[in-house]
């Protein structure tokens, strides 16, 4: 049976479509679920994708938090199911306390959308189970506020912890210690600027994106399973 | 009561700030000078119903706290006035 991926759509996201024909295109079942459900229905996996949820209005992700199905996201994540944050999706789970730290306005105050190379520097998430440490990705990133801040401590944690799962190669946003992806204590949850759907594919320019959603799959797998 | 608050937002101390960094390297093209450590933030008001004072400030802190600002970058200030019934 085909992992069922929940991609939660909220007014303004745009990227749900790009990640739903990505995983299909794994042999997954990517499902569009409305941020005004109180549930879950029965998913495996949930992704938070890209765009403006709720127009960015007064931060990215501050309102988005509020939607009724995070409800649902945030005891799915309690539970271990994986769930994973791209670009403002990372916005909404630092906001809903799901990850640790902020993403602030890029250090040069530009919107960046570009090819951007990055490295594995941690497996152990359900983001990265399938990739090597080092291994090299060039994958687009599309935002303004992608500027990783934390505290000290946290900085700390992420790092003795083996938490933060990719790093820029070339850190285009000011983010510190060159963050692009983290997980949380259990790497279940996984969030990250850089769109791995849009380098699903050859035509689109690069396929190096395919690791992280086939982790993701995988990692789903054994909840399917039960 | 109902009472007139008045939310100010800024990034925290220690945390970068390109927008006010940007405003204050344009002042001198501007012909401003000794104009420094300029931050940008911004400012929000609202009317809140509340007993007395305290627990209007108790409500508009919580308010300010849990979504007008990101306690983890950034801090807030809040000042209240009554409003005449």
């Amino acid at each position: 049976m085909a992992v069922t991926v929940g991609v939660v759509v909220f007014p303004g996201t745009n990227c749900e479509y790009d990640v739903v024909q990505a995983i299909d295109g794994l042999g997954g079942q990517g499902q569009l679920l409305w941020h005004g459900d109180v549930g879950l229905s029965r998913v495996d996996a949930v992704v938070l994708p890209g765009g403006f949820a709720h127009g960015d209005y007064l931060r990215p992700g501050a309102l988005a938090r509020f939607s009724p199905i995070m409800d649902a996201v945030t005891e799915f994540a309690r539970a271990g199911g994986p769930v994973v944050g791209i670009c403002n999706g990372f916005q909404v789970l630092t906001e809903a306390g799901l990850l640790p730290g902020a993403l602030q306005k890029n250090g040069r105050l530009r919107f960046l959308c570009q090819p951007t190379p990055l490295q594995v520097t941690s497996t152990a998430s359900v983001l990265t189970g399938l990739a090597t440490v080092g291994d090299e990705l060039m994958i687009p990133i599309n935002h303004f506020s992608g500027s990783y801040v934390c505290d000290e401590q946290t900085r700390h944690e992420l790092t003795e912890g083996n938490r933060v799962v990719l790093r820029y190669l070339d850190n285009p946003n000011g983010s510190v210690d060159d963050i692009a992806g983290i997980a949380n204590e259990a790497g279940n949850v996984v969030g990250l600027m850089p769109h791995p759907e849009r380098a699903s594919s050859a035509l689109l320019g690069s396929e190096d994106g395919l690791i992280l959603l086939r982790s993701l799959l995988a990692a789903a797998l054994p909840v399917a399973a039960v | 009561m109902r009472f007139q608050a008045r939310v100010e937002v800024h990034l925290r101390d220690g945390i970068a700030d390109p927008e006010g960094a940007t405003i204050e390297r344009a002042l001198p093209a501007l012909g401003f000078d000794g104009v420094a450590h300029v931050r940008a933030g911004r400012s929000f008001s609202f009317e809140v119903d509340a007993a007395d004072e305290g627990a209007a400030r108790v409500k508009a802190t919580e308010l300010a706290d849990r979504l007008l600002a990101n306690p983890v970058i950034e801090q807030s200030t809040l000042e209240l006035q009554a409003l005449g019934s």
